[in-house]
């Protein structure tokens, strides 16, 4: 048996045919969204978050179909290599990312708190970002770049 | 500071790692990240039992199951006798492995391998594989598996290819001993004795990314290999070794990689998957779950490390006996090394004449240890700075003034570093970059060491209690006259270059310092240079991402490789110039004339070279053969709140200094620092394996196994306290490991501090805690 789903990724519309039991991780990586990383599969390393209707949610543990008619973000679609997001560059400029492996998931996770706020708290930083495991880095340099990025978007800092 | 250091108009600057951008964008870099059509995907089933022997395996009903291309076991895939351990050639560790052993020896051992059209159906075809074992009763305790009358490798046919002690009779998987000065001496002249016993545990690495190869075919019909690995030239080697086949046929790519800390020196999935495409001619997928990156990728080397030591009223210590059984479990990678580099990464770090060292390495029916970040320095760092702390109390001095006194100063040397080294004897040399000193002290101002007792005082309650914690660590950087690192790089027509280096970034940002060192020696920018790491076709050797040796090795390889493309620049633009080199100097992207005004750009030469003048490939390679391993050193400092009623320890705050020679990216020593200090917390204080009473891991996830996330962290503040180490490149040792093993002496010694209670087995979980102070009561 299979099942239409119509996603809005990254401001395109897409219509995908699927099996219902597939989940949301499986389906983006298949058509090519392979910034969605995999590092546990139950929904405990957050290497797979994406922004399901502005939210971030880990696609491992979810099943496409529940993410039918919702609209997606996922790092393919935030930034550019000429014009990268504030967070991308933040990232990139406080040596936040080492392997990588969990950087499209932080920075997601990231925006989402970015999208509500602009003027964070580090506590809250660090609440945002809980769900997603880096084992290289020490969270720290993430930390600050998320405040730095925070800074920027409100105009405080070039 | 009276050394001399060195900072560059590169070198020594947090330039962005090259591939951080691409990375933040989640562009296709990973292993899976490129699709191949009509991939066939490998499911593995795994003993159920920790020691038993298969009777019988029947796979026929699987091998009916519509879907399935192929099932491996013991009956028929090489039986080629090897060693995982993805080390140089011939390995120091016991050929004591084959894909499938007839014999499992631990829970998760290999049974079969099943290759399916889809994961789905390999993992139901594993169900209908029926196995018949005979069980055989186990081993756990590694202090009790030496000589027991459980033999774990009784199929009397494993060896090493060095001459080394070796008897699986007596589960024995390697010995190591050293001894200089006289310990009966050193004994009678300390006015005490500290004698402790400390017993480290079960912990895996948790890369993001678990382990993953693809392998293929290409159109010249030679088998590609897309690997996770930290050691491409060696998983060639080994894969090759084990198929059969010429290495000649093998092409290895590492692509970027989602972290290793040792576990991907290990050859896990790549000779299944290229095993599955040489009889199916598809492309072959291999992936670890989470679940089997904790019950059957590596461990940590768990160890009891008792440490015999004695000092004088004075503070000199007299004599230090280090005594270690390691436990490498089912099979001996890295059995020998991890044990003896717990000597050697250790004992030079105080003033002694009277050192010794022996160590046993032994099998159990656990988890098979292997390489892990630290690589027995951790272990040992634990026996280490418990004792010193304890000497240091005994004698009424203060911790920090202790060790102040006793380390190892810049131009001395320690007998043990020619006693011991990396699985056999080692090689004598000299400490020529120490800032041991200056890290001890600025690590005890940035914490406020010196008024400790007045600031517990006021912060700690009656059931809260402040503690403050100290601990030394020194490393290597490469393995002496072992370790050999090549680069090789081209010019091109815009004068850019092309870097091509073995070296295998595996995220700790390789790639740029190495391109740094490269752009520092020829005036270039970052962007003038295109690096290309870990192709085994394309790129020169490496032996890998190991033994912090990268920055130091492979560096200075590229620094010669600079030199020399520098000297042919020179010589080129002598010619055109028609001025002697001698009167040339080195500008922005081009050679002057040190007096005129006359020059000729990069990109001149790179045109002219290649398709009018002289014409010629500027380019050159440059290898480089480890003569010393420099140890880099960092002090570190915590305070924690230990809560009696509920045994929590909270670490409050954290200090890394640490010296790692000349920095050559700032952000990028930091970044290795913490994130080698956070795994090291975690590993102190809640990170460990949950076995049952048959050897079953019961916590093989996140869920369960807790590594530290950002609302676990402490303040950290990392210190840099910059040396410049002669023989590196531009001064600069290696810091990859060190500062992993900080955390559980140093976090002991804060909790004694806090409470008077000494724990010596992490990790310091709210129920040990609470179970060591109830025994102290
Ligand atoms: S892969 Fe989804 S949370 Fe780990
Ligand atoms: S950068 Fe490697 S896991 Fe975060």
């Amino acid at each position: 048996m299979t099942m239409k789903i119509n996603l809005t990724i990254n401001n395109h519309p897409k219509t995908f045919i699927i099996d219902p039991s597939e989940l949301l991780i499986d389906v983006l990586r298949r058509e090519g969204y392979v910034s969605v990383k995999r590092g546990c599969d139950e929904g405990t390393c957050g290497a797979c978050v994406v922004l399901l209707n502005g939210k971030a949610v880990k696609s491992c543990i979810l099943l496409a179909a529940q993410a039918h008619e919702g609209t997606i973000t996922t790092i393919e679609g935030v930034g550019t290599r000429d014009q990268p997001h504030p967070l991308q560059l933040a990232f990139v400029d406080e040596g936040a990312i080492q392997c990588g492996f969990c950087i499209p998931g932080i920075l997601l996770s990231a925006k989402a708190l970015l999208d509500k706020t602009l003027s964070p708290t580090k506590e809250e930083v660090k609440i945002a970002l809980d769900g997603n495991l880096c084992r290289c880095t020490g969270y720290s340099g993430q930390i600050k770049a998320v405040l730095k990025a925070a800074a920027v978007m409100r105009g405080d800092k070039k | 500071m009276s050394q001399k250091t060195f900072e560059g108009r590169i070198v020594g600057k947090s330039v962005a790692k090259v591939d951080a951008l691409s990375l933040a964008l989640g562009k296709p870099l990973f292993t899976d990240d490129i699709p191949f059509k009509n991939t066939v995907h490998v499911k593995m089933l795994y003993s159920p039992h920790a020691h038993a022997n298969i009777l019988d395996i029947d796979t026929s009903e699987a091998e009916k199951l519509p879907g399935v291309l192929g099932v491996l076991t013991h009956k028929n895939a090489s039986q080629v006798l090897h060693t995982t351990a993805g080390q140089g050639y011939p390995e120091p560790s016991v050929y004591d492995t084959r894909l499938f052993n007839k014999k499992v020896k631990y829970v998760g051992d290999r049974v079969a391998a099943v290759a399916a059209e889809t994961v789905q159906i390999a993992e139901s075809a594993l169900e209908l594989i029926k196995v018949k074992y005979a069980v055989l009763e186990p081993i756990f305790d590694w202090d009790k598996s030496y000589g027991n009358t459980i033999i774990i490798h009784d199929e009397g046919e494993a060896k090493y290819l060095i001459p080394v002690h070796y008897d699986s009779e007596k589960n024995h998987v390697a010995h190591m001993d050293a001894e200089v000065g006289d310990m009966d001496k050193g004994f009678e002249e300390a006015d005490f004795i500290i004698d402790q016993t400390v017993r480290n545990h079960y912990a895996q690495h948790c890369p993001l990314e678990p382990h993953i190869s693809i392998a293929y075919f290409d159109g010249h019909d030679r088998l590609v290999i897309r690997s996770a690995t930290q050691v491409p030239f060696h998983a060639r080697r080994i894969v090759a070794q084990v198929l059969g086949i010429p290495l000649s046929k093998v092409r290895v790519i590492k692509p970027r990689i989602g972290g290793g800390f040792g576990t991907k020196q290990e050859i896990i999935t790549e000779i299944i998957a290229a095993a599955f495409a040489m009889e199916l001619k598809r492309p072959v997928k291999f992936e670890y779950t989470r679940k089997e990156e904790f019950i059957s990728a590596r461990t940590r080397h768990p160890m009891t490390v008792q440490l015999k030591a004695g000092v004088k009223k004075d503070g000199t210590i007299t004599a230090m006996d280090m005594k270690v059984t390691s436990n490498t479990g089912a099979y001996g990678t890295h059995g020998l090394t991890v044990m003896s580099n717990a000597g050697s990464k250790a004992l030079p770090l105080y003033h002694c004449d009277n050192i010794k060292f022996v160590g046993d390495t032994v099998y159990t029916n656990l988890p098979v240890a292997g390489a892990y970040r630290g690589y027995g320095g951790t272990q040992a760092a634990l026996a280490l700075e418990i004792v010193i702390d304890e000497l240091a109390r005994t004698i009424d001095m203060d911790p920090a003034e202790f060790r102040l006194k006793n380390h190892i100063k810049t131009g001395e040397s320690s007998p043990i570093f020619k006693a011991l080294g990396e699985g056999g004897e080692g090689h004598e040399q000299t400490v020529d970059s120490v800032g041991l000193s200056e890290c001890i002290k600025f690590g005890a101002n940035a914490i406020g060491w010196w008024d400790r007792e007045e600031y517990k005082k006021k912060h700690s309650t009656e059931t809260k209690k402040r503690g403050f914690g100290l601990a030394c660590l020194m490393q290597g950087s490469s393995i002496p006259f072992i370790d050999m690192a090549a680069a090789y790089a081209k010019m091109n027509d815009d004068g850019s270059f092309n870097l091509l280096l073995g070296a295998t970034d595996i995220g700790t940002g390789s790639d740029t310092v190495l391109a740094q060192i490269f752009a520092e020696v020829l005036g270039l920018e970052m962007s003038d240079i295109i690096v290309l790491s870990s192709d085994t076709d394309l790129t020169p050797f490496d032996k890998g991402a190991y033994a912090s040796s990268t920055t130091y090795l492979t560096g200075l390889a590229v620094q010669n490789l600079a030199e020399k493309i520098k000297a042919q620049l020179f010589e080129y633009a002598s010619k055109m110039m028609n001025v002697p080199s001698s009167d040339l100097k080195l500008g922005a992207k081009e050679i002057k004339h040190s007096t005129t005004n006359q020059s000729i750009s990069f990109s001149d030469i790179g045109t002219k070279a290649l398709y009018t003048d002289n014409q010629q490939q500027i380019g050159a390679v440059a290898s480089e053969l480890s003569k010393k391993s420099p140890p880099p050193f960092c002090a570190h400092f915590a305070e924690v709140e230990v809560d009696t009623e509920t045994g929590r320890v909270k670490v409050l705050r954290y200090i890394i200094a640490i010296d790692c020679g000349t920095p050559i990216n700032p952000k990028l020593v930091i970044g290795q620092s913490e994130g080698a200090l956070v795994n090291g917390i975690g590993y102190a204080l809640s990170e460990q394996f949950i076995f049952n009473q048959k050897g079953k891991v019961l916590n093989p996830s996140f869920g369960n196994y807790k590594i530290m996330t950002t609302t676990d962290l402490p303040d950290i503040e990392t210190i840099i306290v910059p040396t410049f180490e002669p023989s590196g490149p531009y001064g600069a040792k290696s810091i990859a490991e060190i500062n992993i093993s900080g955390p559980m002496p140093c976090l002991s010694n804060a909790i004694f501090d806090a409470i008077g209670v000494r724990i010596t087995e992490p990790p310091y979980t709210p129920d040990r805690v609470l179970k060591a102070i109830q025994k102290h009561e």
